[in-house]
């Protein structure tokens, strides 16, 4: 009986102890490491830890006249929006962390975005598009631009480029992201051109493989391009299914695209279309090509836009903090003096564009064009500011 | 032959038929006093915000795997399209809630002042479950005529219905999702500060073992059980097979509506995503866990799977290697699952002294 009360004092201290260790910054970090999209998670942890190393051993993050070690706690939300719930209240709570970066889909960081608002803890989410993310939390931002924002780069992208009058569009139902950008598009594309202008407008589910019936629809709509905002798998399957029925025409695709298995899944028949996203990796200069290349040689592929957009983020945090002129201690002053500071930040030069937040916590920034060239690189095109 | 075995085969029983004041009474009282324990570690912040969620999802997930179990464990039927009766519950109650008692974007100012939501929580929390209910006789019905796997079809079909369903809705946000409920949640909290999802979590939990355990042992309800030994036996029997389907589908959808309305209000919100076919593995995952036709064998899963999940949190990615891995196992050493048709106090006669819980 005694002998088990030692192991458990002696176990509680040894799970108490790194709250004790002092001159640490505690970052937490709700992300999907498992569940629909692993991918996401893991590019976001790739990219934060070799953030984390890059700051640890140039001796760390000096705050003030204080340097602090990172410490950075990343948690699986299984990509359920239960767990991102569970897993905010436990960086919250149980870590203590300063600031909380992620979750990435808007699935999970709408309500984990709720839950950091409510406790006051700060919270930027890389990746999420959802406007109910940030919308009137005044703790909650976004790195990432929003998908009212993205539509009408499409639309005037499309109609320069291809001199397009008339647009199809075709979409996946139940993905909130996808169906939200084609409704924009659509809407911003016949404001500039006219009613009716979108000769076809369909839709199909996410687990869908055939496409062919929607895509002959719209090939017999004859419509200058095709506008598509889905998930890169599905874009591979879209645009093959549309080589076979016979399209020659241009696509225009969305941020949705930007992954590195892309051209693995679709090969040559993607090659000279384009997308928009928040950055392009072939052709990138200063200190994003210096991210890429580092990023590649670590981990053995291009970082796709959730690791640029992470790097972003978390660099956000830790500019926030060193704003704040030096930590108390005292953990609700200091989450209150790192969301003053981050709102506060006038201009953010990041990797994926410079940018400020607006009053919402929403960024304002610039969106890049890229054309997959023929060795399937995404190429900068052209960058379109708000 | 002694007669030692018969006395130690009758004592169970018979200490059961002369319940004392105290076996009547402990269960209620343990309830009541478990209720005071989460209104004081609500009130006091003696539990962390996070540790309470958990105490809540866990409540959830009883009242899920509880009433999956009506269907798959005591009628003997596989029902795996239960995520879709909690997405049914979830929507309706938060729709109702937010209607009722929350400003929206959509919907406009509250129809009652938000106070009432004190009342009416129980209450839209009910009417998410009746909703469901009705929605269970999507599966009820066919459930007439088909058997076995192809109702196991017709259940994951009535799930994906639900899903698209709310998914083509606009009104409700589709796939965007709908939310506002927090709001309903902090009128309740404002008009009188106790940790109100906490208590109704448990209220509601309690609530469905006691409605199940009244119904699955009333004679009427024994015809459950009768089905899933010999359905034709049954019917000869004079058990009425068709009326007992739709009895046990709706308490069983319905019961999991309360539990999509209990999770929408934690959450805070809700998406059509939530509750695809993955939650409805997830329930069966638990039934299957706690054992067939066993109540308490649904609470320990329950309780257990919602604490695995949250303690091997550390081993991150390797956490979904470990969790499927003792699930093989147990099947492989233990296939009846951890109490397997047999309830607790089946397995620990001498608890029978303490309570008597019907």
């Amino acid at each position: 009986m005694r002998r088990s009360w030692i192991l458990a004092g002696t176990l509680g201290l040894a799970l108490a102890a790194p709250a004790w260790a002092a001159d640490t910054i505690k970052i937490g970090f709700n992300i999907p490491m498992t569940g629909d999209i692993p991918k996401v998670g893991e590019s976001s942890k790739y990219a934060a830890e070799m953030l984390r190393e890059d700051v640890n051993s140039k001796g760390g993050l000096k705050v003030g006249d204080k340097t602090y070690k990172l410490e950075f706690i990343y948690e699986d939300n299984e990509s359920k929006a239960e767990s991102a719930v569970t897993t905010a209240l436990k960086l919250i709570e149980q870590d203590e962390v300063l600031a909380i970066v992620g979750p990435n889909s808007s699935k999970q960081a709408v309500p984990a975005g709720q839950v950091c608002d409510d406790n006051e803890t700060p919270m930027i989410s890389p990746w999420s598009t959802n406007p109910d993310t940030t919308k009137d939390r005044p703790w909650v931002f976004r790195a990432a631009f929003l998908d009212p924002f993205q539509g009408p780069v499409a639309v005037d992208f499309a109609t320069k480029t291809f001199q397009a009058k008339t647009a199809a569009v075709i979409y996946d139902l139940s993905n909130d992201y996808s169906k939200g950008l084609a409704e924009i598009f659509k809407a911003d594309f016949e404001k500039k051109h006219g009613a009716g202008s979108v000769v076809a407008f369909e839709s199909h589910g996410t687990k869908d493989q055939d496409f062919s019936a929607q895509l002959t629809k719209i090939i017999a709509a004859k419509p200058d391009f095709i506008f598509v905002p889905d998930n890169y798998n599905q874009v591979a399957l879209i645009v093959k299914q549309a080589h076979n029925l016979g399209w020659t025409g241009p696509f225009m695709g969305s941020d949705a695209w930007g992954s590195a298995e892309l051209m693995e899944l679709c090969g040559d028949d993607c090659k000279g279309h384009y997308f928009s996203t928040h950055y392009a990796a072939a052709g990138a200069t200063g200190a994003t090509k210096e991210f890429i290349e580092r990023y590649q040689a670590k981990y053995g592929y291009t970082p796709d836009d959730v690791a640029a957009l992470t790097w972003d983020a978390t660099r956000i945090v830790l500019q926030a903090i060193q704003d704040t002129g030096g930590l108390t201690g005292d953990l609700d002053k200091d989450r209150k003096a790192v969301r003053d500071a981050m709102a506060g930040i006038k201009e953010f030069d990041g990797i994926t564009g410079k940018m400020r937040f607006d009053e919402q916590g929403d960024p304002i920034k610039c969106a890049v064009v890229v054309k997959i060239n023929d060795q399937g690189e995404f190429v900068f095109t052209e960058s379109v500011c708000p | 032959m002694t007669s030692q075995p018969s006395s130690v085969a009758v004592r169970p029983d018979g200490a059961a038929a002369r319940s004392t004041a105290f076996q009547r009474w402990s269960v209620p009282a343990l309830t009541l006093a478990g209720l005071a324990v989460l209104l004081w570690v609500g009130q006091s912040g003696a539990l962390t915000k996070y540790t309470q969620t958990v105490i809540m999802f866990m409540a959830v997930n009883v009242i899920v795997s509880a009433s999956l179990n009506l269907v798959n464990g005591y009628m003997g039927e596989f029902s795996c399209g239960h995520g879709g009766f909690m997405a049914v519950g979830a929507y309706v109650s938060s729709v109702l809630g937010v209607l009722l008692f929350a400003k929206d974007r959509v919907f406009g100012p509250p129809l009652l002042p938000p106070e009432w939501a004190l009342v009416g929580f129980p209450l839209i929390v009910l009417v998410g479950g009746v909703a469901a209910a009705l929605a269970g006789l999507l599966v009820a019905i066919p459930s007439f005529r088909t058997r076995g796997d192809y109702l196991a079809i017709i259940t994951i079909a009535a799930n994906y219905i639900v899903i698209s369903a709310v998914e083509n809705l606009d009104v409700i946000g589709g796939s965007r999702g709908f939310m506002g409920m927090k709001r309903v949640v902090k009128a309740m909290g404002r008009a009188w500060d106790l940790p109100w999802m906490l208590l109704w979590s448990f209220g509601f939990a309690v609530f469905t073992l006691w409605i199940l355990r009244r119904f699955v042992y009333s004679t009427y309800g024994k015809g459950v059980m009768a089905i899933c030994q010999d359905e034709v036996a049954a019917e000869i029997m004079s058990v009425n097979t068709n009326r007992m389907k739709v009895a046990a589908f709706m308490l069983s959808s319905g019961l999991a509506g309360v539990a999509g309305g209990l999770f929408a209000h934690i959450v805070g919100y809700v998406n059509p995503g939530s509750f695809g076919i993955l939650k409805s593995t997830e329930a069966l995952v638990m039934v299957y866990l706690g054992g067939m036709g066993s109540l308490s064998g649904s609470v320990l899963s329950a309780v257990l799977f919602t604490l695995l999940l949250e303690a091997l949190r550390p081993l991150q990615i390797i956490k979904w290697i470990v969790i499927p891995l003792l699930l093989i196992l147990l099947m492989q050493f233990r296939p009846e699952g951890i109490l397997g048709n047999r309830e607790l106090a089946d397995v620990f006669p001498r608890l029978r002294r303490f309570f008597r819980f019907k």
